[in-house]
């Protein structure tokens, strides 16, 4: 990284002291203590049935007197049993300027794209963190620069992404991973340049009453790798990951009608693999609200995930349905409950997912996630994690 | 940004004793244009609110939010409120756009996932944030949205009031009527009857500590929602009103959703 991020700190450390104090330096975050409890025998070498870990992210905001603000949100988490999860990251670090024109974000980020709610198939700028969780939602900060242009036809956006980040894998010791271990020391790019590939998208975002349309190209190194075989010291087989030079341009859409929302997301990428390939994900959510005279609302959900590239896909949604129900208690500790069921269309493999959460009091947080997969055949993508099923204990207190 | 020429006429035609020869329906109705006409031309406004929730035991829990609000001519109004506590929320926003007919638009920013995630705005007689206020009590109020008719005249806190009843037009609602008291010198909402579905009595809401802005807007500083049914209430108390913030159409779009905090 070296001079090109010093130079970073410096223009932002500038533009914090020129800018001038105003409104606030307010100083938030939050403290984790989670644990991870597999219910079945670990069957690969060195792993255990119990881990705990403790995360604190800390968030500091600074706004100036017109609009602009500076974040700086580091993250780090310390694991008891994988070292690989023992990780340090830099959540964002960021300048926005606000001009009457443009909006300038210059600095370490984490961006969304899409619509859907299980798979986020065209969510491609930022590298999943997914030693934190494999539903592949929490993300590496991401170096860029970025320009967004507000307008009466839409908004255009412009990435500029001068540094990769790699993605990270559970260690030997941690769960949730493939027969062989990811090896990140040997980590092979397409490009000459690495990590320092300039990389660049597009997106156009424009809602249109009942619809939000969003439309992007994405050019530079793709952040999903292909995983090929390879050996260690010793013999033994392990995983190298290899970030091949992507183009991809990808739709997402979302449709709101009554009590419906409807939600679909697609994508045609080049360069990673021998040919070009066509994915979507999409589906509904319909909700009842105030059901049985309460104040509870029930959502019922349902999503299909489609690759073109069948059992050769870097997914493990290459044809699979997801049904769920969210339930929403909408009491005075925001009690939450989501529950999926996963299913594989071409093979008999199937997945549980449940994500629960509670405040409790004002400043503590519980949520508790449970995940299972069945009936794996051992040309599944998740054949490896067959024994993985979990249960997570999270407690967050928030200051 | 509302029917402001029919308003104004119809208001003239019915300053309080002018009314003659109208049947109830046409006075509840006139009394809303009126009370709309005088709502309109306050531009923008921000500002910051509490809410106190108070359950049958009386503990409370407290959120703390602000919003900002734009005046949109011909339609509702936009709106942004953003959340600041409980901790765990804070950051999360909600985006509005009103209007005269038709469901409201809505998105929601989730700051965990930095995610602006469009949602259904079918869900009017819902909880807002678990309190006692459903969205449909707190989104941008427009005279398309009820039908009225006027009930008698009666004073409250020592002010000659119009009472009227008005009756949800839209979809979903969790109201069979709502009756107004409306102050006849100033057209400030000093209380509303809410009566469910099935037409019994569900909650009160009183407005206190009205306030006037830019010389000619009244706005309260307390709403006190309570119950009566369930014996829970909720105050929500208002400070910090701030006109003429320039607010343009960009701040209230998707993007300005993400960094409203």
């Amino acid at each position: 990284m070296g001079f090109r991020l010093r130079a970073t700190v410096f223009v932002m450390m500038a533009m914090l002291v020129l800018a001038g104090p105003a409104r606030a330096h307010e100083f938030t975050g939050f403290i984790q203590a989670e644990g991870r409890l597999f219910t079945q025998s670990a069957i690969h070498e060195e792993q255990k049935d119990l881990s705990g870990s403790l995360a604190l992210q800390p968030e500091y905001y600074h706004e100036f007197e017109d609009g602009s603000s500076f974040t700086l949100v580091p993250f780090y988490r310390i694991d008891t049993s994988d070292p690989e999860r023992t990780h340090f990251d830099l959540r964002e670090f960021t300048y926005l300027g606000l001009r009457e024109d443009f909006e300038l974000r210059l600095g370490v980020r984490k961006v969304f794209w899409g619509t859907a709610e299980v798979y986020h198939l065209v969510d491609v700028l930022n590298q999943t963190d997914l030693v934190e969780n494999v539903d592949t939602e929490d993300k590496l900060g991401q170096p860029m620069v970025n320009l967004s242009l507000p307008g009466e036809w839409g908004t255009l956006d412009v990435f500029v992404l001068p540094y990769f980040r790699e993605r990270t894998f559970p260690g030997k010791a941690g769960r949730l991973r493939g027969a062989a271990v990811v090896d990140t020391g040997r980590t092979q790019f397409e490009s000459g340049a690495k990590e320092w590939h300039t990389d660049w998208a597009l997106r156009y975002f424009k809602v249109l009453g009942e619809v939000d349309l969003g439309f992007a190209h994405f050019v530079g190194t793709g952040r999903e790798p292909t995983l090929l075989d390879g050996k260690d010291g010793n013999g033994n087989p392990i995983k190298i990951p290899l970030y091949e030079q992507i183009h991809q341009t990808s739709l997402d859409l979302s449709y709101v009608a009554g009590g419906w929302l409807w939600k679909a997301e697609a994508l045609y990428r080049a360069g990673q693999g021998d040919r070009d390939y066509f994915a979507w994900t999409g589906g509904f959510e319909y909700t009842f609200y105030g059901i049985a005279d309460t104040a509870l609302d029930l959502g019922i959900l349902l999503e299909g995930m489609y690759d073109e590239r069948g059992s050769l896909a870097t997914t493990a949604f290459q044809s699979d349905i997801v049904a769920g129900l969210r339930l929403a208690v909408n009491d005075p500790q925001s009690t939450e409950v989501l529950v999926g069921w996963l299913q594989d269309t071409e093979n008999a493999s199937r997945g549980f997912f449940l994500e629960a959460s509670r405040r409790l009091g004002n400043r503590w947080k519980l949520a508790v996630e449970i995940r299972a997969d069945f009936g794996q055949p051992a040309s599944d993508f998740l054949f490896d994690q067959r024994a993985d099923d979990f249960m997570q204990i999270e407690l967050n207190y928030y200051f | 940004m509302k029917y402001w020429i029919a308003g104004c006429l119809l208001g003239m035609t019915l300053l309080p004793g002018v009314a003659g020869a109208e049947t109830p329906e046409e006075k509840g109705l006139a009394i809303a244009l009126e009370d709309d006409r005088r709502d309109n031309g306050f531009g923008d406004y921000q500002a910051e609110m509490v809410m106190t929730l108070k359950n049958r035991q009386g503990e409370t829990s407290q959120r703390f939010l602000r919003t900002r609000n734009k005046e949109v001519e011909g339609d509702g109004d936009k709106s942004i409120v953003i959340f600041d506590r409980p901790r765990d929320v804070k950051g999360t926003a909600l985006l509005n756009y009103s209007h005269k007919d038709g469901n409201d638009d809505q998105w929601l920013f989730l700051p965990a996932l930095k995610r602006v995630k469009r949602i259904s705005s079918d869900n009017k007689s819902g909880a807002f944030m678990g309190s006692e206020f459903a969205y449909e009590d707190i989104t941008s109020q427009e005279v398309e949205k009820y039908t009225y008719k006027w009930l008698r005249e009666e004073p409250l806190e020592g002010e000659p009031c119009f009472v009227f009843e008005r009756v949800p037009v839209y979809s979903n609602s969790g109201y069979s009527r709502q009756v107004v008291w409306l102050d006849q010198k100033e057209y400030r909402i000093f209380r509303i009857d809410f009566y469910d579905r099935k037409g019994d009595l569900l909650k009160t809401l009183t407005h206190r500590g009205h306030r006037k802005y830019l010389d000619r807007f009244w706005y309260p500083h307390e709403m006190f929602m309570v119950n009566h049914q369930t014996g829970k209430s909720t105050l929500l108390e208002w400070s910090d009103y701030q006109f003429g913030n320039g607010f343009q159409e960009e701040d209230f779009d998707q993007n300005s959703l993400k960094r409203a905090r």
